[in-house]
């Protein structure tokens, strides 16, 4: 058995009359590739902002390496290597894309907070920036406003910019939501390409994505677990076929 | 070097009209004639001006109430000069420190809230300095903090009648507070404050604690704003309670904003034009100047800056 890296108690949540997040206990392991499924409005996004720290659950713990982490503002999370990516790109527009990259890299390293050095006069920064352009093919437009850029690249850049925090956790919100479909496995491939210590939550609906890329793969059904297990057991589990073919046939 | 590294340092490089401006602002020391009082206020409102920009075009605080720090940077220049002891260096360190220290207390008014609570704050907070200057004994209430005596700028040149050395004096602190300013603003501190001001969620999701950062910024500009305020009490030997006013700030968004946010410069070519067009327009029309002033605000918020220069194009669809 792998260690557990990051890890939720009864996590509870509650908007008046909703419960989005209802006892859920969740365990990643280290290295694991992990897909969070369900149905819209299964609360996947929900369970998403508790992790990071955008929400504050209701009743419940999250812990991280064993250290309670439920009280952590989002940005000390960060530090401790809880990195997610946005289902809706969340960018620097005004920034371009190199100059998003070399901060996030600078923050990485500890040196955000530097004021009387030019960003990148420390050498690790471009070797680091560099790296990340190549790899998701955007040195071409690395010094272009990013609200200029085309959708394409700026998921790209969404994705890299998560990658350039060095997570250990890498929370993965619909990476591939609206990217080509000649594209998406260019970014999967990417996402694989990550050390294998590296932990990943990918929280997605496309099924075909997920058998493909995820080896556990948890089922999130009004707001509570549903169903877990590992690749086989669930795409054979005729519940888990029910929820969606029934919430498909409806909707 | 990499090409991705000179491009990364290359955003520092010195810009051909950054060089001019600096020679400009060194030539204009030496240019005989009376103008020299009108300068030293647009040197004074430069820097007062690239304060708010710190904020505002970086940080994207906005603040209808500069003008608190601007105001007790003025009085506690004054205060010392009177009570302490006169030298203007001295008393310019010391203003600027008290400036920073209510900076850093009213920034954690400001971290909080939208827009418009930020704007009400700030409002408030120039309201509240505003009628404790006006009520308070010591800073001479309505009538303002009259008889500073300055002693002599470095033990060596007195401030005279002309106020050459004033000028020296105002535009010298700019340039040292400029040269700083442009080292911040091209550090990872400087462009934190640019992502924080595009996207909070995102600066918080690569792991920057955004108020801290606000409330360093916020600080800092408090700090600049006093400083300017401390000029213009020591260069006039006079505090007023017009430096606390509600037309300072509303003035200095009027600069920062013709002169452009977020570039550093904006507030020095906003304070130029600004004053000049007050210059202008008033020896022109003395009682309704403030209708062109509005007539060229509207003007330049419909056009755009960079059309403005280019009137042919103001009707083609951009």
């Amino acid at each position: 058995m792998s260690t557990v890296v990051l890890e939720t108690h009864q996590l509870l949540k509650r908007f008046g009359g909703i419960t989005p997040t209802n006892d859920v206990s969740l365990k990643v392991h280290k290295g694991a590739r992990h897909a969070l499924i369900g149905p819209n409005g299964a609360g996947k996004t929900t369970l998403v902002n508790l992790l990071t720290g955008v929400l504050e659950p209701t009743s419940g713990r999250i812990s991280l390496d064993g250290q309670d982490i439920t009280t952590l503002a989002p940005h000390q999370r960060v530090r401790r290597g809880i990195v997610r990516t946005f289902q809706i790109n969340q960018l620097f527009n005004e920034l371009t894309p190199l100059q998003s990259l070399a901060l996030t890299v600078s923050a990485r390293l500890g040196i955000s907070h530097q004021w009387w050095k030019p960003m990148g006069s420390d050498a690790r920064v471009a070797g680091l920036c560099e790296k990340l352009l190549q790899q998701f093919r955007l040195d071409d437009v690395m010094d272009q406003k990013v609200n200029v850029l085309a959708y394409g690249k700026r998921r790209l850049l969404e994705i890299a910019t998560a990658l350039a925090s060095e997570p250990r956790v890498l929370l993965l919100d619909e990476p591939v939501a609206g990217v080509p479909e000649g594209e998406r496995q260019e970014i999967f491939d990417t996402i694989n390409a990550l050390p294998a210590d590296v932990s990943i939550l990918l929280i997605e609906h496309d099924m075909d994505l997920v058998f493909n890329f995820a080896k556990t793969v948890s089922v999130l059904v009004n707001g509570a677990v549903f169903a877990e297990g590992d690749v086989a057991s669930i795409s054979s589990d005729p519940r888990v076929k029910s929820v969606y073919l029934g919430e498909g046939g409806h909707g | 070097m990499s090409a991705v590294q000179s491009s990364l340092l290359g955003d520092a490089r010195w810009r051909w009209w950054e060089m001019a401006l600096g020679a400009v602002a060194i030539v204009s020391l030496f240019i005989p004639g009376g103008h020299v009082l009108l300068l030293n206020e647009i040197a004074i409102l430069a820097l007062f001006a690239v304060s708010l920009d710190l904020i505002l075009g970086f940080a994207g605080i906005v603040s209808l109430g500069h003008a608190a720090f601007f105001g007790f940077g003025a009085y506690a220049a004054g205060l010392f000069a009177k009570h302490v002891m006169p030298d203007p260096l001295v008393g310019l360190a010391v203003a600027t420190g008290a400036t920073a220290v209510l900076g850093a207390f009213c920034s954690v008014l400001v971290l909080r809230g939208s827009d418009l609570t930020r704007l009400m704050v700030t409002l408030g907070v120039a309201a509240v300095l505003y009628e404790l200057a006006n009520k308070l004994e010591f800073t001479g209430g309505a009538d303002g903090l009259q008889g500073i005596v300055m002693g002599s700028l470095l033990g060596r040149f007195e401030f005279d009648l002309y106020g050459r050395t004033a000028y020296a004096y105002s535009l010298v602190t700019l340039i040292v507070v400029m040269l700083i300013a442009r080292r911040i603003v091209h550090s990872p501190f400087g462009y934190s404050l640019k992502a924080l001001r595009d996207n909070r969620l995102r600066a918080t999701s690569i792991g920057l604690s955004v108020n801290l950062r606000l409330a360093a910024v916020y600080t800092l500009a408090a700090a600049i704003a006093g400083m300017a305020g401390a000029l213009m009490a020591q260069t006039s030997g006079f505090a007023s309670l017009d430096g606390l006013d509600f037309h300072r700030s509303a003035d200095l968004m009027l600069m920062v904003v013709i002169g452009g946010t977020g570039y550093l410069y904006g507030g020095i070519f906003g304070a130029i034009a600004f004053k000049l067009l007050h210059e202008l327009l008033s020896a022109w029309t003395p009682q309704y100047w403030l209708f062109w002033l509005g007539l060229f605000l509207v003007v330049l918020m419909l056009v755009g800056r960079d059309r403005l220069i280019r009137p042919w194009t103001w009707w083609s669809r951009s």
